[in-house]
């Protein structure tokens, strides 16, 4: 793995978002709008505003990250410059790791813009050290961008790779404990939430709004990082030099 | 002209989707050549130059590139690799794309100015790739594939879609590249490019039919003009 090379394909990733302004722009803003929007549907409870807010601000970037990311390496499937590339000298870590970074960068932005507009402008109340928020977030946003590499090597077209969100997004939304406290699920589902990744990245949004921020608050952020890199590295294996 | 091989096959066997695409393929590419790989779409050039540049999984057979076996990890700084489709972003500058393929080469900044200058784009440089016309963009494709000075270059159907002023310029850089000790192998449909070629392979359904050079490809058929010449080989019973 090379640092030079890391920073090149970054910048690379970098320079085709900024041809894209569109994207950029809806990548920042429209997150921002989602949660205006939330704050006004519990106008009347703002105390549910302060339940789900924090947990709504790790998702944004975890779901945002994952859709981009899985179309943005699809596109270089299909286009044939990953083809090229792998028959370059180019570590696949360097190819990750720029992706990692480019759209890391990008995470950490929205996740900013997001938090900083919901303690300041929205009055969200959080117990615990509010500079936590943007950096569970960044990390819910790193995961969202390795499961989106990963079942990138799944879709054969951009249309599958769009239906991907509803496939592997939307199950883990459901039962991440946002809607219903985990425990109150049938067993099974109890059980399938507790091997979905974004149930540790809700969780630790949780622990932040709660104050708690104890050894489960330190577990949940190891087990998202872990998952992280289990994703990547299995993203990884699905860059193949040799094809049939 | 120097007798080193730069690609060696032996008993090469490809298959693809279930279909045997190359059964039992033997042949070698001189160095210091340009050499012409010609025949009928669908006969397996692409399969053929996926296993030289060492991206085909191979079923069988050996296939040995500048003395390394294909798709070694030495190799991947010595051959230049222009697929049919231009592999370059679309939605990054031409520029852009070339400092990125420079950067991943280690190649130094100089050779963008020389790669734009041989492909004749030095006036598009700061253009958006997906603004250009086809022709265009295969030219940034091949751009790529000259940066780092690679000692072997695939190109696979590289003038399609070029004029023919063009054309004839990219083939006189082709060979300006084989006389400085590049070996070339370039692959294409139209006969009347094989004449540019100092030596020739022939494919027709996955089989090689002839390796020869034109003048001996008139010689043998007893045709002067060498599409005709190519038709009568390929209509001669295998």
């Amino acid at each position: 793995m090379s640092p030079a090379l890391v920073l090149a394909t970054a910048r690379r990733v970098l320079l085709q978002l900024r041809h894209d302004p569109r994207t950029v722009a809806m990548l920042l803003v429209v997150p921002c709008v989602l949660l205006v929007l939330l704050r006004y549907v519990f106008d009347g409870v703002p105390q549910t505003f302060d339940r789900v807010g924090t947990p709504v601000l790790g998702i944004f970037p975890f779901v945002v990250m994952f859709v981009v990311t899985s179309v943005a390496t699809l596109r270089e499937r299909s286009t044939g410059t990953l083809e090229r590339l792998l028959t370059m000298p180019v570590a696949k870590l360097d190819l990750l790791g720029g992706y990692a970074l480019a759209f890391g960068l990008i995470a950490v932005v929205q996740s900013v813009l997001a938090a900083s507009l919901c303690l300041g402008l929205l009055g969200l109340d959080v117990q615990g050290p509010e500079w936590w928020l943007p950096v569970v977030a960044v990390l819910d946003g790193l995961l969202g961008m390795a499961l989106g590499l990963f079942v990138s090597a799944f879709a054969t077209t951009e249309f599958q790779a769009v239906q991907f969100m509803p496939a592997f997004v939307l199950p883990q939304f459901l039962l991440c404990g946002l809607f219903v406290p985990r425990n109150q699920m049938a067993d099974v589902l109890h059980w399938l939430s507790d091997v979905l990744p974004l149930t540790y990245a809700v969780e630790a949004m949780t622990r932040i709004t709660s104050g708690h921020l104890g050894g489960v608050f330190a577990r949940d952020v190891a087990i998202i990082g872990a998952a992280s890199v289990l994703a990547l590295a299995l993203g990884a294996a699905t860059l193949r030099r040799r094809t049939p | 002209m120097s007798s080193a091989r730069a690609v060696e096959i032996e008993h090469l066997r490809v298959i693809r989707g279930g279909v045997e695409v190359l059964p039992d393929l033997s042949l070698h590419i001189e160095t210091e050549t340009v050499t012409g790989l010609l025949g009928p779409s669908g006969c397996g050039k692409t399969t053929l130059i996926r296993a030289i540049v060492g991206v085909q999984i191979v079923a069988g057979g050996n296939v040995t590139v500048l003395g390394k076996p294909a798709g070694s990890p030495a190799l991947r700084r010595r051959i230049g690799y222009v697929t049919q489709a231009p592999s370059v972003y679309a939605d990054l500058t031409v520029m852009q794309n070339l400092r990125y393929f420079a950067a991943v080469l280690r190649a130094p900044s100089r050779q963008i100015d020389q790669v734009l200058n041989a492909v004749a784009l030095n006036d598009f440089a700061d253009q958006l790739v997906g603004r250009l016309s086809g022709g265009q963009r295969a030219r940034v494709s091949l751009a790529t594939a000259l940066l780092g000075e690679p000692e072997l270059l695939v190109l696979d159907e590289p003038t399609v879609g070029l004029d023919p002023v063009l054309r004839h310029d990219l083939w006189e850089m082709f060979h300006a590249l084989a006389s400085q000790g590049s070996t070339l192998l370039v692959s294409s449909h139209v006969m009347d490019e094989a004449a540019r070629c100092d030596q020739l392979l022939l494919m027709r359904n996955g089989r090689l039919i002839a390796s020869t050079t034109p003048d001996e490809l008139r010689r043998s058929t007893g045709a002067e003009d060498l599409e005709e010449a190519f038709l009568r080989l390929v209509k001669a019973p295998a």
